[in-house]
């Protein structure tokens, strides 16, 4: 039974990992993208660009900070693009 | 000779190469080393480069490259006789494709996974790599408009293939939204999607559809090359998680159980094969078997196309050096097999040589070879298995119908890449957008369908030399590149450079004879295709032998100083 039950459990497995592994990349950018939207949101008013949530989106600056220097690297930006923040 | 026999001969060859000449090519040409951290270690992102299981990862590549082309052009080849496309899969499978895929594979990863045209650029020049890049776009070109007409082909030769051919679709998209948003694990919606495409196969037995005689002026076969396209434009715009990937999800679940649905069958109905070793009397509108066949069956024998999976997705999901040789020579023998059991089907699946030769009676490409699998290779696993004949057609034709399909899906995609792509190196606004990039695409494998091949939109038929041949002088780059990084390397590079020189050789022989043969016909879209795709390869060619004759130079006199 119990045999019966880790083969179950590893032919999930292997089915689970035949079906996402082949777009996980792609998945995975995709979500990356999304993701490098909101940031620029988020932090759209410490650049200068209005932002009439920012009210909201300034609560949510610090639980983004870790992300924020691989963000301005993947948009082009060597340094960090706000004088008050250096993360580099 | 027995099919069984046949099938037994086959498999033993295929697993011999593997266990012995895989062998030896791993220890001693290239040398795969257990402790190289692999760039799926080494550049490990969790995105692109992530170390998968092995047989996970062969699944993937297997499932990547075979299509429905080690199919189709088995299918076409057995009007010369079957004896010829087996020698030609066993042996190409055996010395040739395992070497090149396992080798681009191997050149990949020693190379931070690039892509072989990525690659070419270093190894060769930057001016060979734009040149592959041309040949890479028209061959997406052909695969798009090859396996429309494919579609068409056999949704108008087994209409009770329509109805679980296009749910199977909206099967994907359930199976789709219930992983992806629902997240139920996926044993599931396998196991009820693809019991609920079998429940549809009995459906579409009982409501076969066929299209009008005529509409809007076009008949059937058009009309659905039409509705694929237009699907295929949708498609390629869906999410990735909607549609391409449980769509070939369930491609890759039908490619094993059709390959043991028709083995099977094979093994327990063992019928005779009713066609001629060598076919003495090859229809006059059939090209000449050499160099035809080696073109006509590239996937299945050698296919350019699997470097380009091997180098741009296998290669990151490595997770240590010796698993090449499993997933790179393993993948090609899959392959193999698969072409096997399609010659088999198109040469045993008669009851007699005079069924057999009515059906081959003219030169029809890639119709005749879709008939040929569906209707032999269900009357043997019916045989054999004692599923009903009808039920079998079906299958087999949804199963055809899938494969091609989820290429085309992606064909389109990349296609509309591409053109994305060069809207932004050209600046040109519009091309950037998805939609207009897709119509561009699209339009771009009409022209060709319908410009080839006239208003029934058969130039896909017309163009599979002309696919073959592509396909085959990218592997045979492939295999040149991979000589150049051996002889680099100071190792010996006669085993890819001799399936190299014979690959070329025939695929050199067949452009021309099809330029000819094209020119004669007035078919000028296509001379013109032959000639950039002869005019890129002979460039990319030269630059490749120059590069070869520098490194070995600049091996032997580094040799010789050592001395």
């Amino acid at each position: 039974m119990g045999n019966e039950g880790s083969r179950l459990a590893r032919l999930k497995a292997l089915l689970e990992e035949f079906y996402v592994a082949p777009y996980r990349g792609a998945l995975a950018r995709a979500k990356r993208e999304e993701d490098d939207l909101f940031m620029l949101f988020v932090f759209a008013e410490l650049m200068g660009v209005p932002n009439p949530a920012a009210y909201y989106t300034l609560e949510l600056q610090p639980l983004l900070l870790e992300r924020f220097h691989d963000w301005h690297r993947r948009q082009g930006l060597e340094h960090s693009p706000l004088d008050g923040f250096r993360c580099c | 000779m027995n099919a069984a026999v046949l099938a037994v001969i086959g498999i033993t060859c295929l697993f011999v190469g593997y266990r012995f000449y895989s062998k030896f090519i791993a220890e001693k040409i290239y040398q795969l080393d257990p402790s190289y951290e692999t760039p799926a270690h080494s550049m490990r992102d969790d995105i692109d480069y992530i170390p998968t299981k092995r047989i996970v990862l062969w699944g993937h590549h297997f499932t990547a490259v075979a299509g429905a082309a080690p199919i189709i052009g088995p299918g076409i080849a057995v009007i010369w006789g079957w004896l010829p496309a087996f020698i030609w899969v066993i042996v190409g499978t055996m010395f040739f494709a395992g070497v090149h895929d396992f080798g681009s594979v191997w050149a990949s990863v020693r190379n931070q996974a690039r892509s072989i045209g990525s690659l070419t650029g270093d190894v060769v020049s930057p001016r060979a790599s734009t040149l592959f890049m041309i040949v890479i776009f028209l061959l997406l070109l052909m695969v798009n408009a090859v396996f429309a007409v494919t579609i068409s082909n056999a949704l108008q030769a087994t209409p009770s293939a329509v109805i679980p051919a296009w749910s199977a679709v909206f099967v994907a998209v359930i199976i789709g939204l219930v992983f992806f948003k629902l997240h139920v694990p996926i044993t599931w919606p396998t196991i009820v999607g693809t019991l609920f495409l079998y429940v549809l196969i009995y459906v579409g037995e009982l409501v076969p559809i066929e299209l009008p005689a005529r509409a809007l002026g076009i008949a059937p076969g058009a009309q659905w090359i039409v509705i694929l396209f237009l699907y295929a434009a949708i498609a390629s715009m869906l999410p990735l998680w909607l549609l391409l990937q449980p769509r070939g999800y369930i491609g890759g679940i039908q490619l094993f159980i059709g390959l043991g649905l028709l083995y099977g069958g094979v093994l327990i109905a063992h019928p005779p094969i009713v066609a001629p070793a060598f076919n003495p009397d090859v229809p006059a509108s059939a090209p000449p078997m050499v160099p035809l066949l080696f073109v006509t069956i590239a996937c299945g024998a050698i296919s350019g196309f699997h470097g380009l999976v091997g180098s741009g997705t296998t290669s990151k999901q490595l997770n240590t050096e010796p698993d090449a040789r499993f997933i790179g020579y393993l993948g090609s023998a899959g392959e193999g097999s698969l072409a096997l059991v399609a010659i088999i089907a198109a040469t045993a699946g008669f009851a007699t040589l005079g069924d057999w030769q009515t059906m081959y009676s003219e030169y029809n490409g890639a119709g005749v070879a879709v008939a040929a699998f569906v209707e032999g290779g269900a009357q043997i696993a019916s045989n054999g298995l004692g599923l009903p004949l009808g039920f079998m057609q079906t299958l087999l034709a949804v199963m055809l119908v899938l494969f091609a399909g989820t290429t085309m899906d992606t064909g389109v995609r990349l296609q509309r890449y591409i053109v994305q792509e060069w809207g932004s190196i050209y600046n040109i606004a519009p091309l950037r957008n998805g939609h207009v990039a897709t119509l561009v695409a699209v339009s771009c494998c009409l022209a060709l369908a319908f410009g080839a091949g006239g208003a029934d939109g058969t130039g896909g038929m017309i163009i599979w030399p002309l696919f073959g041949t592509t396909n085959q002088l990218l592997a045979g780059l492939i295999l040149l590149v991979i000589s150049v990084i051996l002889v680099k390397l100071g190792r010996p590079a006669r085993y890819t450079l001799i399936p190299m020189v014979f690959v070329t050789t025939m695929a050199f022989f067949s452009a021309l004879y099809e330029l000819w043969h094209f020119y004669t016909d007035g078919n000028y879209l296509l001379v013109f295709i032959d000639l950039l795709i002869v005019v890129a390869a002979v460039f990319v060619m030269l630059e490749a032998s120059s590069a070869f004759m520098r490194e070995r130079r600049a091996a032997a006199a580094t040799a010789a100083a050592a001395s």
